[in-house]
């Protein structure tokens, strides 16, 4: 076989290939796109349900402590049983990988948004409550300014690891970048394809932890001059 | 019938986990390979953590194998592997599960080495013990909770990570939700939840089994102290 096709140069199975990227960049930047979005919406969703539950929880010891031992079991499940128990449900489709990545984010963002909110000093707190503050003002103004840190903390956690937890989609047909990643294995092991896929999942998970910590950064600008003393 | 009652009917069928591939070859494969990867795991993480705790260096590089790593996706680590010198087959699995119990091992034992008492270290120093004997003799003992805390998570992990290996037909219990995938979803649900059941209460299980193996581990009078410590050092592994 190697011999009839010795006339020409071999293609081999290189690790990288740009004539690969470069010929396929449609199907690429597809994977990548809705690599992207479902993340976006899944850590979106997340934080918005996960916040909430966190104030709950801050102001309800009682709910504090069962809020967290229902995470750390949920936590526990793997991803792909979580998949198994939703797909016959939600289908074979995006919504079905859009809710599994959205629970494990929703659970990171909830316990880190909740120590944040824990780290508020008690002190703060009694003096806020001294200048008249009422319970939502207080969160509004005074303790959810300074669990922001744990909150973005918590976010980016979730965000990365979304990022890498999207590919188990491919068990049910929409893995984003997993997508390529498994296609590649199963086209006669193609490493080009598998590596760009895995180096595009790694660099989206960076760039988003970096715009994240840049957001970070702006939202809490008093923090600024103390790191950098 | 709805799929939890086919999911049912599933786990009810004798014939399904005697069967070759069925629930217990699967189990059995989990437990193999789970167990090969945590072991391969601590004899790479532990000397190289305690070593870092004990000198007080590369509190850095520890913070950094954590982050890089939940960066990596698990399907990529599978499919890549077995097309290095690692060939096909078991090793390739063992070896990327591994990659992924290391930074828990990995921060609790640089952890539980950092947190020990100074003036524990210093007695030990000013008795004449050198370097490796403080190490052994004091920081090790002292590191054990910390470790049990580690091995705990990094194991669950493996545990719950080994259900992938069947994207690479690498066995285990997540086989049994590929087969029920593989099938139209209306055959097949029953058997993909019941596969789930069983991936998600292995899980669940080796997390108890090894909760208890924690507290007996560690000392009674540093328990309730030790237990906050722990639960602290794990979140800050695991992000969560």
């Amino acid at each position: 076989m190697s011999l009839h096709l010795s006339y020409r140069a071999d293609p081999g199975n290189p690790w990288f290939s740009w004539q690969y990227v470069r010929d396929n960049s449609d199907t690429i930047l597809a994977a990548l796109r809705e690599h992207t979005w479902l993340t976006a919406r899944a850590v979106v969703i997340a934080a918005l349900v996960a916040l909430p539950l966190a104030v709950l929880a801050y102001w309800f010891r009682s709910l504090s402590a069962s809020i967290l031992a229902l995470t750390g079991v949920l936590y526990t499940v793997p991803s792909l049983a979580l998949f198994a128990f939703l797909a016959p449900y939600l289908g074979i489709g995006a919504i079905t990988v859009l809710t599994v990545v959205a629970l494990y984010a929703l659970l990171v963002i909830v316990r880190n948004a909740l120590a944040g909110l824990n780290q508020v000093p008690p002190e703060v707190r009694e003096a806020a409550e001294g200048m008249g503050y009422g319970r939502w003002g207080r969160l509004f103004r005074i303790e959810l300014p300074l669990a922001l840190p744990g909150i973005l903390t918590g976010v980016r956690l979730a965000t990365v690891s979304t990022v890498a937890l999207v590919t188990v989609g491919v068990v049910v047909g929409r893995g984003g970048l997993g997508q390529l990643i498994f296609a590649g294995f199963q086209n006669n092991f193609y490493k080009a394809q598998i590596m760009t896929g895995t180096v595009l999942c790694v660099l989206l998970a960076l760039v988003l932890d970096l715009v994240l910590a840049g957001v970070g950064r702006l939202l809490t600008p008093w923090l600024r001059g103390r790191s950098a003393r | 019938m709805n799929p939890v009652e086919q999911a049912v009917v599933w786990l009810n069928d004798p014939l399904n986990w005697t069967n070759p591939g069925g629930v217990l070859d699967r189990l059995g494969e989990h437990l193999s390979m789970s167990a090969l990867a945590v072991l391969l795991g601590c004899l790479v993480a532990w000397p190289i953590g305690l070593w870092l705790g004990h000198s007080g260096r590369g509190g850095g590089l520890v913070l950094l194998v954590s982050n890089v790593t939940l960066a990596i996706p698990t399907l990529a680590l599978l499919t890549i592997l077995p097309l290095t010198f690692l060939g096909f087959g078991r090793p390739a699995v063992v070896v990327a599960l591994a990659v992924f119990a290391v930074p828990p091992l990995l921060a609790n034992a640089y952890t539980g080495v950092r947190q020990a008492d100074p003036e524990a270290r210093d007695a030990a120093h000013g008795m004449g013990l050198s370097g490796g004997q403080v190490l052994r003799r004091v920081e090790l003992p002292l590191a054990v909770p910390y470790l049990a805390a580690g091995f705990r998570t990094a194991a669950v992990q493996v545990v719950a990570t080994a259900a992938l290996a069947s994207f690479v037909n690498g066995g285990g219990l997540g086989q049994i939700i590929r087969a029920g995938f593989g099938l139209d979803i209306a055959a097949g649900g029953g058997q993909i939840i019941a596969g789930g059941v069983l991936v998600a209460g292995l899980a669940l299980l080796v997390e108890g089994l090894l909760a208890i193996v924690e507290r007996l581990v560690t000392p009674r009078p540093i328990r309730s102290v030790r237990r906050r410590a722990n639960r602290r050092a794990t979140a800050a592994t695991a992000g969560s």
